[in-house]
Formats: structure tokens, sequence, C-alpha cells
């Protein structure tokens, strides 16, 4: 049978194939179908800031003659669907974005409108915003985004009755953190909860460590694409801080399985099953939802991420999600009212302080006394003012360098702390990754 | 022996004929025409060979998906020659492979010629053993997951009703992989058991009944007449498992996301992770194509090596 496929067919095939294309061809090249007369918003999916950001919506459409679609998508899709969609007819108008290395890809290929020049007629919005937030977005000097929701620095969250019940103090330095661990386990109690079945978790420690020790020009270097960046001593020591904490148990065994998608880590430090669990702020909201008598009872505890002696870093410094962002794609049909909506909206008392209501700290100047009235007031003033005395506020690695390196670091850290690489192999195979 | 070197010397002599030999003029005629082709030919060239001939192309390129792709000629190609995750990719899908296979096959064959028989309970306990077919495989995974959660799940509750400590199943790095292989079984066998179920309902009984009269007891019959006989599905199974080991794709990605570390990461997870995460399409593209590569040429050299393509009858003289 196979040997009878002539030359001949196989021209036949090639010319099927070619009549195929056209016809696929035709299929998109026509006027774009869905909601051509719509500003199309794509945001991620959250129970909490969805409607706050749907009222808003229903408020600008009352006086505009455009109307604003919003369509939610949760985390890893958006981010595909995103990456097929910008450039062709179906680009939204509006997309959310992390900033950094996510946001430099599609400003690099051209697809995001500057905001500098909207923003120089309203000065007020520019200004209400914290600066080091701000500039998260900002790309060869020029804006290509506003800040959307709260900041998400990452801090370590203990649980006081497991502590009180071990006489422990909360850490403040790595050495105190190795005794707790090993207080911990003599009690029989895991000391850190970690959902290791993904990398971002894991690398919270090492992009800390690395802060601590040898300050943000570490990662700024890491971001510039220099090369050999990641040869520099202080990753390779962060690394190292990772893989002596995976030694001496801090996390138990099997956390490489645990998950951060069911919020199993959350569970394990509000049953104190674990002691301690490094996350972003959103984990405050997490137990709210999940545990609320652990918060409510005052169970939950919060510190900043530990000192390193001698470490070249502030101490004060910051790493997490300063903000998301919104953008507006360039050469859309709506470029004009969406720049307006968000101009509108995101800087305004409404949009702020519905977003205080559900929990945000959002990175705007001087809204410490409408935190301190909120329902959550102490651990949002605790984060309002640690951002606020940060001199950095670091991205995190994953979204601060472009998709492929960010994809390498969150599985070259989980070989790290499952040990099928040593501190040396991770530098090696993020220097070839780089 | 003599059975293997027939086989082997008929193999040679048809080799040695040409191609169009053995069909007669008459015979060619009557077959239906190309026209018939038609619909498959296109469908087939749509989906399945134009794709491969875009992803060749986009594997000679650079492209994040933003944009037109950029020419960069051998490059990825040189990449997978030096990508370490390439040699572990393919050691952890060959041992995914064959330990799925070793797993599988036993059970599908036992469990089929069983469900073949006239037992009683027997069409009860098939439908049973047939459930997991009716179940996405998205959700397969996602239960198996949420039932081996380490702090959660069964084996956790188990041991501490037991007061042991909780086995760290899928958070170890030598066991997540036989973990993910006692999953993908479960997930399979009732497949290929269907396929062992219709294979051994279609062996004349007249083959059991000489057997019988010639003193052979149940093993002896199963060795000498059910396994000879279903040597043509076995290969087919096999086949699909092992052309499916190669594509394992979800299962893994849901269970275990590839770790932990790169424990699990089979070398389709690879190529996603590269396409999908790390938006390196041109890589992805190479990888892909790889992929395309050796799955085509093992089932080339399963289907040749096992005698399947040259469709012998194994009922002569029946």
């Amino acid at each position: 049978m196979t040997m009878r496929m002539t030359r001949r067919s196989v021209l036949g095939l090639a010319g099927a194939a070619a009549a195929g294309l056209t016809v696929a061809g035709c299929g998109t090249s026509g006027p774009a179908g869905r909601g051509g007369g719509a500003i199309q918003l794509w945001v991620l999916q959250s129970d909490t800031e969805n409607p706050v950001l749907k009222k808003r919506i229903d408020a600008f459409d009352k006086h505009s003659s455009v109307k604003v679609a919003m369509t939610t998508y949760v985390n890893d899709p958006y981010k595909q669907k995103l990456q097929v969609a910008m450039g062709s007819p179906n680009a939204p108008d509006i997309f959310f974005n992390w900033g950094g290395g996510n946001l430099a890809q599609f400003v690099d290929a051209g697809q995001v409108q500057p905001l500098d020049a909207a923003l120089a007629d309203h000065p007020a919005v520019a200004k209400a915003f914290l600066p080091s937030v701000l500039a998260g977005a900002t790309l060869g000097g020029k804006r290509y985004g506003l800040p959307m929701s709260g900041m998400q620095p990452e801090v370590l969250f203990y649980n006081k009755t497991v502590f009180d019940a071990a006489g422990a103090k909360p850490p403040a330095s790595y050495s105190d953190l190795l005794k707790l661990v090993d207080t911990f386990k003599r009690k029989g109690i895991t000391p850190i909860a970690l959902a290791g079945a993904q990398g971002w978790t894991e690398l919270i420690y090492l992009m800390y460590f690395t802060d601590r020790i040898g300050g943000p020009d570490v990662v700024d270097a890491l971001v510039a694409k220099k090369p050999g960046a990641w040869r520099h001593p202080a990753i390779r020591a962060a690394a190292e801080h990772c893989v002596e904490l995976v030694e001496r148990g801090a996390f138990g065994t099997n956390y490489p399985s645990v998950s951060s998608d069911n919020q199993a880590a959350s569970k394990l430090l509000a049953t104190g099953k674990c002691a301690m669990h490094v996350m972003g702020s959103w984990e405050y909201q997490t137990q709210v939802a999940s545990s609320p008598k652990f918060v409510s009872g005052h169970q939950l505890g919060w510190v900043p991420f530990p000192s390193v002696p001698g470490g070249k870093g502030d101490a004060k410094n910051v790493v997490g999600v300063p903000t998301n962002y919104f953008s507006v794609v360039k050469g859309g049909k709506h470029v004009e009212q969406a720049t307006r909506f968000l101009l509108d909206t995101l800087a305004g008392d409404p949009y702020v302080d519905a977003m205080i209501g559900i929990g945000e700290i959002p990175p705007v100047n001087g809204i410490k006394p409408k935190l301190a009235a909120s329902k959550a007031a102490d651990f949002a003033t605790f984060c309002y003012d640690l951002v606020s005395a940060a001199p950095h506020f670091q991205l995190a690695w994953d979204q601060a360098l472009s998709p492929s390196v960010g994809t390498a670091v969150n599985t070259n850290v989980q070989k790290l702390f499952v040990k099928q690489l040593d501190p040396a192999g991770f530098v090696k195979a993020m220097d070839a990754a780089a | 022996m003599s059975t293997g070197s027939a086989i082997l010397s008929r193999g040679s002599r048809r080799r040695d004929r040409s191609p169009a030999g053995g069909v007669g003029s008459a015979a060619y005629r009557q077959r239906p025409g190309l026209g018939w082709l038609a619909p498959a030919a296109v469908l087939f060239a749509v989906f399945a060979l134009l794709p491969i001939v875009v992803v060749a192309y986009l594997s000679l390129t650079e492209w994040n998906g933003l944009g037109a792709p950029h020419w960069a000629g051998l490059a990825n190609w040189r990449t997978l020659l030096h990508d370490s995750e390439i040699p572990h990719g393919i050691r952890i899908t060959v041992l995914l492979t064959v330990v799925s296979w070793l797993v599988q096959t036993p059970l599908a064959l036992l469990l089929g010629v069983w469900s073949a028989g006239p037992q009683r309970h027997r069409a009860v306990l098939s439908a049973v053993f047939f459930l997991p077919l009716l179940l996405s495989l998205a959700a397969i995974a996602l239960s198996w997951q949420a039932l081996l959660d380490p702090n959660f799940g069964v084996p956790a509750a188990l041991a501490s009703a037991l007061h042991v400590p909780a086995p760290n199943l899928l958070g170890d790095p030598h066991r997540a992989l036989y973990v993910v292989v006692a999953v993908l079984a479960w997930q399979w066998v009732p497949f290929h058991t269907l396929i062992y179920q219709g294979a051994a309902r279609q062996i004349p009984t007249q083959l059991y009944e000489a057997a019988a009269l010639d003193g052979a007891t149940r093993a002896r019959q199963f060795v000498s007449v059910t396994l000879p006989q279903l040597r043509h599905t076995i290969v087919a199974s096999s086949v699909l498992m092992i052309i499916g080991s190669l594509t394992y794709f979800e299962t893994i990605l849901l269970l275990t996301g590839g770790g932990p570390g790169d424990a699990t990461e089979v070398l389709p997870l690879h190529m996603y992770r590269t396409g999908f995460v790390g938006f390196d399409m041109g890589y992805a593209s190479a990888l892909a194509l790889l992929l395309v590569v050796v799955g085509a040429g093992l089932s080339v050299l399963i289907v040749r090596a096992s005698g399947f393509a040259r469709m012998d009858s194994d009922r002569e003289g029946l």
C-alpha cells in the first residue's frame, strides 16, 4: 500500500493542503467579529476584584457612547490566550498584566500604547500612585500601564498559637529562622509550610536571600540580560541558603507534592501542622476565606522576611508583586476611550475605596487613614508601612524576566529544592538558560 | 524455532518481489477509484500533514507567538543537541513507556481473556472494570491528585489512623514516576482490556476443544492457543500503548506538573512548557518534530518487527 503512494499523489495532497490554507486564511482575515463595538477588557478571574471593577464599568457605561465588555480568565490560560490574541484582530483593548518582562515582550512587539501623553493631560492621576509601583510598567522611559490592583508583598506568616506553645518568637534574622526550624522539628511540627508542587513558591526564598545577600543590583543585571549575571556569588549563596533550609528539614519531606492551587499550605498553617508560611499578602484573604476563625481569633501573625546578617541588601527591601497593571493595546479601535476609562477609574476614590473594602492595599499615596479604618486594618497598615519604607520593591523574578527564562528559573529552583541540582548546578543551569 | 524461520524466509521472499507484482490486473481495476480517497486525504492533509509542515518551518525560526517569526536557521536544532533536559526526558519517557507496557499488557490481557468468558458475575464486574473509560482524562488526574494529597489525601488519613508516618508518594523524586505509571494503568487498562476481550471472543472454540482432547490444561490452553491467536491484538495494543506513552501528557501535567523537580518531565511536557509557558515556539516546534519522527519511527519499527504488516492469517487451515 505505502509503495503505491506516488509522487503525483503526494503533489495532490500538497495542493489540497494549499487549498485548505487558503480557506483557513479567509476565515481569519475578515473583520473582527466579536464585540467590535465595545471596549474589550481582559482581566484575571477574582471573586473579590471583578465585582468592584464591574461597578466602575457600569458607572462608565452610563455616560459613554462606547461600553466596556469585561472578559475574565484564570492565570495560565490567560497568558496563552493573550499571547495568541495580541497582534490579531481578536486582541483586547485593555489587558491585565504583571509589568516587567511580561509587559516588555508586548511593548517590544509594538503592541502597547504609551500613556505619557494622556497622563500629561491628567497630572493628578500620575501623582496619585506610588512612584516605585508606577515604575513597574515604565519601560524605556515611557509609561505603558496603570496600577489596577493592590500591592502584594511577600511576607512571613506564622501561627501564633503554635509559637506560644513552643515559647518562640517570630524570626528577625536567618539564624533565628534556623533555630526555630530545630525547635519545631523537636516538637514534631513541620517548621515551614511550602507548596513545592509549583516552583514560584520556592522561588520566594531564593529571591529574598539573593536580595538580602547581594542587593537589588544582582537582579537588575539578570533583567538586563547581562552576560554571566547568574554567576553572581550572591545567587549561589542564596541557593546555598535554600539548600541549608531543605537539609535542615525546614519544609518536612512531602513539600514537593503540596499544591498551591488547593490552598493546602494555608490549611497546614491554620491547623497548626506547620508553624510558618512565606507567601504573598494574598495569603491573608485566603485565610479569611478558608479559616475565618484562625484570623478573627488573632492567631495569624506576620513579620517581614528575616534579614541575613552580613548581607549587602537592605533588610527593609521587599519582594513580591508591586501591583498588577492595565495597559491599552496600540492600534485598537477604541484607544482613546479605553485610555479615558483607565484614567477616570483607577485613581478615583470610588475604585480605591472599594479595593480597600475588599482587603486590597492600592498603591496610592496617602491612603493610610483609610486603611486604618478598614476591616483588615492591622494587616493592611503593616503592608502599607512595609512597602512605603522599602527602598526597593523587587517584582517576582518569574514575572520580571522573559517568559522563557522565568519558566527555566521556576523549574530549576524546583530541582534545587529536591536536590536534583546543587547550588553550583543551579547557577550553571540558569546561566545556560539565560 | 521452525515456525520462526519459516516466517523469516517468507518475509525475505516477499521483499524480493516487486511491489506491484502480486496485484492481479483484474483485481486492480475493481478497486475503488482515487476519488473515494479524497475526503480522508483532504482531512489528513489539512489537519495532520500541513501542521507538521508548519511546525517544521517554525522549528527554523525564533518566535514567541507575537508578531512574525524570525528566521533562525538551525539554532533551535543546535540547542536541542545541547539541552540537558533531552537525555533526561528521553530516559523518563522510555522508562515510563517500558514500565507502563510491562504493567498494562499482562493486566489487560488477563482481564480481557477473563471477561471474554461466560463466567458468573462477569458482566457486572466487567462493567465496573470499564468505568475509568467513561471518565475524562482531566477528571481522572485531578481526582487522583486529590486522593494522593500528601496531607489531606487517603494515604495520609490511613497512615494517621494506623499511627505510622504518611507515605511520601508524589513528593519523592524516585517514586513519583511509578505513581504516575499506576494512575496511567488505572486509566488505560480498561481500554486495552476491551480490545483483548473482543479479540479473545473471536478465537474459534474448536481450537480449545481440540486442545482439551489432547489433554491440555487451562494454563496450557492459554499459552498454546489463546496467546498465539491474540498475537496481532497484542501488537495492536502494544503499538497503541507505546505510541500513546510518547504523548502521555495531560495526566502528568495535572498530577505532578513534571515534578518533583523534573522527575516526571517527559518529552511532551518539556515541549509544552517550552512552547506554552516559556513561549519559545521555535524550540518547542523542534521538540515536537523530534517527537513526531520518533513516534512514527517506533510505530513502523514495531509493525515491521512483529510481522503485523504482512497481514498473515492466524486462521490458516480452519
